[in-house]
């Protein structure tokens, strides 16, 4: 319990101090969950939408598969982008292991089938009767878009934050592919593993309550504009 | 709505509690039955690794019927579970560290024993871009110098382990302070270093028993090895921690554990292990010596 204490204290004491190191860290872990989460998001919305509006043969079968990459493994995740990037794969040649770059591919991968399963669940039974609502309406395309988002919008947030969570709170996907390297890959979930592997774990634990504390503010944020618009 | 969301709440409530107790009582079960039997084995990821407590451990546990749980971390963290009480032996190779952590009345009263050695070797690229083998040789410093001076990329495992303290001490042995792009500060353990070593084509400073385990298949070669001033040598010790520190130390399977460690048998096994796959041992018994 002590270390729960002196961890709280060393939080404190970081983000008051501006710690340089803890900022990068954190500022990087946004970045690449954010960044996973917009690319992630701009394919598998209207994808989702789309797949619930129109029934084809195998739907059901895509539909289990999807379901079932929401519960991939980070850490396989992270090996099957790992080995299609190294210099000896098929993707090699963009030498992108180890860059940031790979660890958004790895968590666009990762997020993608989160938002897109829930999304498909949010729009299911409301698609044909928006769609009719368009028609009735005579929305041209852009329009129909923004009509789906806005009477979807409990659905595709609880999505949105789904996703933003499993980003940013994954470790195993990050680390084999960013490898943790200081001022380049370091995110918080990789940091915090490395700090407890030096035995600092006041400052393990110290990162971790701003990564929670982070996710506070973030879901805050994303719920305050979904209540804002319910009230 | 809110009926269900509540009934829900006292749902999941009962089943977390339900998996919680049922742990618990799991542990517990299970920690009165064979406490005495299992002990804890704080060492570094090399002896885990190399294979070597793979092959040598089954003899201890037959033949003195204690269980031991391998915990396999960096020298640091090893030494730090030790001071915490959470191992009850350790096998490390840190010494400087190890006689600290000795003074500091962390071990039980005999104190640290040597149990093998082997050596480090600075890899790089097999073309050896930075020209290391002709211009050092066997020199270790000169290594380091050399790659100083040409940036070369050098991955440093940065995790307080007995590897990145030896790596320490060689920078500081040169006088050198290495910062900038071209040196790498991983985080990470030694097999994960050296696989990102061989993606960037770069160098790093590896013990030898993990390098001939994990080195095999990467286009990565020994640049530099067999210093004679003996700056590359990698020595292992074992150390009872001290049964003071709370009642659950298993001071008498630590004590056990040294005694097989450092008997002229398993020293023996010591000496032949690796000898058939990579055509050398990748430790040298040294026990007593």
């Amino acid at each position: 319990m002590d270390l729960i204490g002196k961890g709280i204290r060393e939080a404190f004491f970081l983000i008051i101090s501006l710690d340089a190191e803890v900022f990068e860290v954190v500022g990087l872990s946004l970045w690449v969950s954010l960044s996973a989460l917009f690319l992630a998001g701009a394919g598998a919305v209207p994808a989702g939408i789309w797949i619930a509006g129109h029934s084809f043969r195998g739907k059901h079968v895509l539909m289990r598969v999807i379901y079932t990459l929401m519960g991939m493994p980070p850490v396989l995740g992270g090996l099957l982008v790992y080995v299609v990037l190294m210099r000896r794969g098929p993707l090699g040649f963009l030498r992108l292991n180890y860059t940031p770059a790979a660890m958004i591919i790895a968590q666009t991968l990762l997020i993608l089938p989160i938002l897109l399963g829930l999304t498909i669940n949010a729009a299911q039974e409301k698609e044909e009767k928006i769609s009719r609502l368009a028609r009735t309406l005579g929305a041209g395309r852009l329009d129909t878009a923004l009509l789906f988002l806005f009477e979807l919008r409990y659905g595709l947030m609880t999505a949105v934050i789904s996703g933003f969570s499993r980003g940013i709170s994954e470790v195993g996907a990050v680390m084999i592919v960013g490898g943790n390297i200081e001022g380049k890959t370091r995110v918080m979930t990789t940091y915090i593993s490395q700090l407890k592997g030096m035995g600092n774990f006041e400052r393990a634990v110290a990162v971790g309550l701003i990564l929670l504390a982070l996710s506070f503010l973030i879901n805050t944020l994303l719920y305050g504009c979904q209540r804002g618009r319910r009230d | 709505m809110k009926k269900i969301k509540s009934r829900y709440g006292i749902l999941g409530g009962m089943l977390l509690a339900a998996a919680l107790s049922g742990g618990l009582l799991a542990g517990c079960g299970q920690k009165k039955e064979e406490a005495s039997k299992t002990l804890i084995l704080a060492t570094t990821t090399s002896t885990k690794d190399s294979g070597l407590l793979d092959a040598v451990l089954p003899d201890f546990e037959a033949k003195t019927g204690y269980s031991v749980s391998v915990v396999s971390v960096g020298s640091g963290e090893a030494m730090k579970m030790g001071e915490n009480g959470e191992a009850d032996v350790l096998l490390v190779h840190s010494p400087a560290a190890e006689r600290a952590f000795v003074e500091h009345g962390h071990a039980d009263a005999d104190g640290r024993f040597d149990v093998m050695y082997n050596d480090y070797v600075l890899i790089g690229p097999k073309e050896d871009p930075a020209g290391i083998r002709q211009t050092a040789g066997h020199d270790a410093l000169k290594a380091f110098e050399t790659l100083y001076d040409t940036e070369s990329t050098f991955i440093s495992r940065s995790d307080d382990s007995g590897t990145h303290k030896k790596e320490c001490s060689i920078w500081e042995k040169c006088g050198k302070n290495p910062e900038g792009g071209w040196y790498v500060k991983a985080g990470t353990g030694m097999g994960a270093v050296i696989e990102m070593a061989n993606e960037k084509l770069a160098y790093t400073l590896s013990d030898r028993a993990t390098w001939l385990n994990t080195g095999g298949d990467t286009d990565l070669a020994v640049v530099c090895e067999k210093d004679e001033s003996g700056i590359l040598y990698n020595q292992y010790g074992v150390i009872c921690v001290n049964p003071d520190k709370n009642e659950s130390i298993h001071h008498e399977g630590a004590k056990a554990f040294r005694e097989w460690i450092l008997s002229d048998e398993t020293q023996k096994q010591i000496g032949e292990y690796g000898a058939e796959q990579y055509g050398a041992p990748l430790f040298v018994p040294n026990a007593g010596k």
